[in-house]
């Protein structure tokens, strides 16, 4: 079959690889009609998140059809023939983070949990094609792809909802919805979203469905910007002016009340100064994130604020403002998504009409192209917002 | 979880190491200090070249010092042998080169290093050789109760299926067990195990008997989790590894890592307890045969061939 490919830095092939198998008894595989490139594949594809192999599947945004289920699979949880989206944690269902709904800390599905616990201090869950910390698994930009303890991670689509409209539940949407509702929303906060990419987006949308007055959006990228303004969302372009003083003009001086940090480990700064210092450490590997945007977020934040991080970090980061933080009665909470939690009431808002999460696709590939599709999500060509692969 | 080795703190406490540990401080501070005066003391030459080589000795033997006094291992008793070594050598090649002057305090030197590389050969090897007793501990918490983990536990021929390194284990009596371990180097080892004290749903213990290959022992002690939240699970290993530290630093390169083993060990047998089995990845698709997490597998499907072996 075709897979997408992580070859080396910067480099993504479609290749022939042999087709998945069933390798342990409640796995499923599931024939694949719809994946998507993930603003995190681009830390994979870059090499900023550690232990990547050549030859390795990417992708963790996939759907499609249940052509096997193992034997372990009872009850009739999972038939083939069912058509059902994946999260991209891998959740055991059984252990005390599962019991706990936290999915994205599953104690049982990373088989190479030694290295994340040395990286993080405990073990993360399994991810479907995102590098060897997060167990080795097969990504889904793939013809088919292999679905572990598929009786909990694979959700099932029972109405005629397109695969545009229900494909970002394996990720972007409930990671948007997730950084809003860590934020703790009441009626009247203004929401300041850092990143007006897909996930920022589905966290603006997130947070007016869960009773925000106002949402900001801060991002370089007028294309994005424009995509947020769309829906009638405030805008802050840092290239042009100072976030905290923009933000505070925004607020009448007091602060945005909750703030989501939709950048992650890769972000730039209009200042070329603070970039080149946190670059600079980057290269020299005393510092693996550049934590632009979390600072600005910790220090834009109205005192007793919630500041929410949804991008993705991977290791350690340098000048953490800890003094605004506990100084200011902040309140930082973060997660990889729990998606397992938040299929089902999502589903039920694309349903409603709440959400629209084909709002974001900007580009529709086959996924022998999938090269090009990197390219122009990466570089932002062509106003590449997000992009769905067809195999 | 977590592991610990009191290994360090036996040589912590070895007269002949901590010795050597002094010896060292003390030749170290003259030569970093007054690097000219010792080398004139040696009744060398006073050259440039001649201090550089003393204050680079004095640095070194600094080194040793804090090694030796501060976490010592046999490794800094062999960096102590290769030093003499060296040492032996300038001095040599100054006994060659040398003018007369001073000659009878070079040659004294020589004799007083010769001595101390014999003092530092001994030591070395009496450290590194025969057995090490190690003891490693690791602990989970699994989210089924006390009496449904020792049922697994105490079921020894299912502890081939999480862990690494046993090859086999067969039950020959009522507290009685063959056990069968791949051991470094493509080696096996073979013991029989008798179980020392078994009390339901809260410990097993068990010890090889004499004439084992490693003399070895353990025990699982199981506690209800607070907060209902199953079973605390603490394992602890103790035994004595032939080749003592060198055998356990050269086992080490080959990825035989002793601590990081009982920890995935524990972690699989948690996958069992709480989901049935070991989980694979295409990364990492051996299972419990995965000997330590690298090298992996590319993360793309396996073909026939990679399955079978997998499954073997």
């Amino acid at each position: 079959m075709k897979a997408s490919c992580w070859t080396g830095r910067n480099s993504v092939k479609v290749r022939d690889v042999p087709e998945p198998s069933i390798l342990n008894s409640r796995d499923a595989i599931v024939k694949i009609t719809s994946t998507a490139i993930c603003g995190s594949d681009l830390h994979l594809l870059d090499g900023y998140v550690p232990t990547m192999q050549k030859g390795d599947i990417m992708g963790h945004e996939f759907m499609g059809e249940v052509v096997e289920v193992g034997p372990g699979i009872r009850n009739g949880k999972l038939r083939v023939g069912d058509r059902v989206v994946v999260p991209f944690p891998i959740a055991c269902g059984a252990c005390a983070s599962c019991r706990a709904e936290l999915y994205s800390c599953c104690e049982n599905s990373n088989p190479n949990s030694g290295i994340s616990e040395k990286l993080f201090g405990h073990p993360t869950a399994g991810i479907y094609g995102y590098s060897h910390l997060t167990g080795g698994f097969a990504g889904g930009q793939a013809e088919y792809a292999r679905v572990v303890f598929a009786d909990v991670n694979a959700f099932k689509i029972e109405s005629d909802l397109s695969d545009e409209q229900v494909l970002f539940l394996s990720d972007i949407l409930p990671t948007g919805y997730m950084g809003a509702e860590l934020c703790d929303i009441q009626e009247g906060d203004v929401v300041a979203v850092w990143g007006a990419g897909p996930v920022g987006q589905f966290a603006m949308d997130s947070a007016r469905v869960l009773g925000a007055e106002k949402v900001i959006a801060i991002d370089k990228e007028t294309y994005r910007l424009d995509m947020a303004a769309a829906q009638g969302y405030a805008t802050v372009d840092f290239e042009e002016v100072d976030v905290r003083s923009a933000l505070l003009e925004l607020t009448g001086g007091r602060g945005p009340d909750k703030c989501i940090d939709a950048v992650g480990m890769e972000a730039t700064h209009g200042a070329s100064h603070l970039d080149l210092y946190d670059r600079a450490k980057q290269a020299v590997r005393s510092e693996t994130d550049r934590p632009h945007a979390l600072r600005q977020a910790i220090l834009s934040c109205r005192s007793g604020g919630v500041v929410s991080v949804i991008g993705v970090y991977g290791g350690l980061i340098d000048k953490f403002p800890a003094g605004a933080w506990m100084n200011r009665s902040l309140t930082l909470r973060t997660g990889q998504c729990h998606v397992q939690k938040y299929m089902k009431p999502l589903l039920g808002l694309i349903e409603q009409g709440s959400i629209d999460p084909t709002r974001v696709i900007t580009h529709r590939l086959p996924l022998t192209e999938a090269a090009t599709g990197y390219d122009m999500f990466k570089n932002k060509k062509d106003h590449c917002e997000k992009v769905v692969l067809k195999p | 979880m977590k592991t610990d080795t009191r290994f360090t703190s036996r040589l912590r406490h070895d007269p002949l190491v901590r010795g050597l540990g002094w010896t060292s401080a003390l030749l170290g501070v003259p030569q970093v200090v007054a690097p000219a005066d010792f080398a004139r003391a040696l009744g060398v030459d006073d050259t440039p070249r001649n201090r550089l080589a003393t204050t680079a000795v004095g640095v070194r033997e600094l080194a040793a010092a804090a090694g030796l006094l501060g976490r010592p291992h046999p490794a800094w008793l062999w960096g102590r042998v290769s030093g003499d070594l060296i040492d032996l050598a300038s001095l040599t090649r100054a006994l060659k080169n040398h003018d007369g002057r001073g000659l009878g305090r070079t040659v004294a030197a020589t004799a007083a290093v010769s001595a101390i590389t014999a003092t530092d050969v001994y030591a070395a090897v009496t450290r590194t050789r025969g057995s090490a007793p190690m003891q490693l501990t690791a602990t989970t918490t699994v989210t089924e109760p006390p009496d449904e983990v020792y049922g697994l536990w105490s079921d020894l021929e299912r502890l081939p299926s999480f862990m690494a390194h046993l090859d086999e284990v067969r039950v020959t009596g009522p507290r009685t067990s063959r056990w069968r371990a791949s051991a470094p180097f493509g080696k096996t080892v073979e013991w029989d195990a008798e179980t020392t004290q078994q009390i339901p749903g809260r410990l097993i213990a068990w010890r090889s008997v004499d004439g084992a290959d490693i003399d070895n022992s353990g025990e699982v002690r199981l506690e209800p989790a607070p907060g209902d939240r199953g079973t605390e699970i603490r394992v602890t290993l103790r035994y004595d590894l032939p080749g003592g530290a060198l055998g356990k630093a050269a086992a080490r390169y080959f990825g035989e890592e002793p601590h990081q083993q009982l920890d995935d060990d524990l972690r699989r047998f948690k996958q069992i307890a709480e989901t049935g089995e070991v989980v694979r990845s295409e990364g990492a698709p051996g299972g419990k045969r995965a000997r330590g997490e690298f090298p992996q597998h590319p993360a793309r499907p396996l073909t026939e061939d990679e399955l079978k072996e997998a499954a073997a």
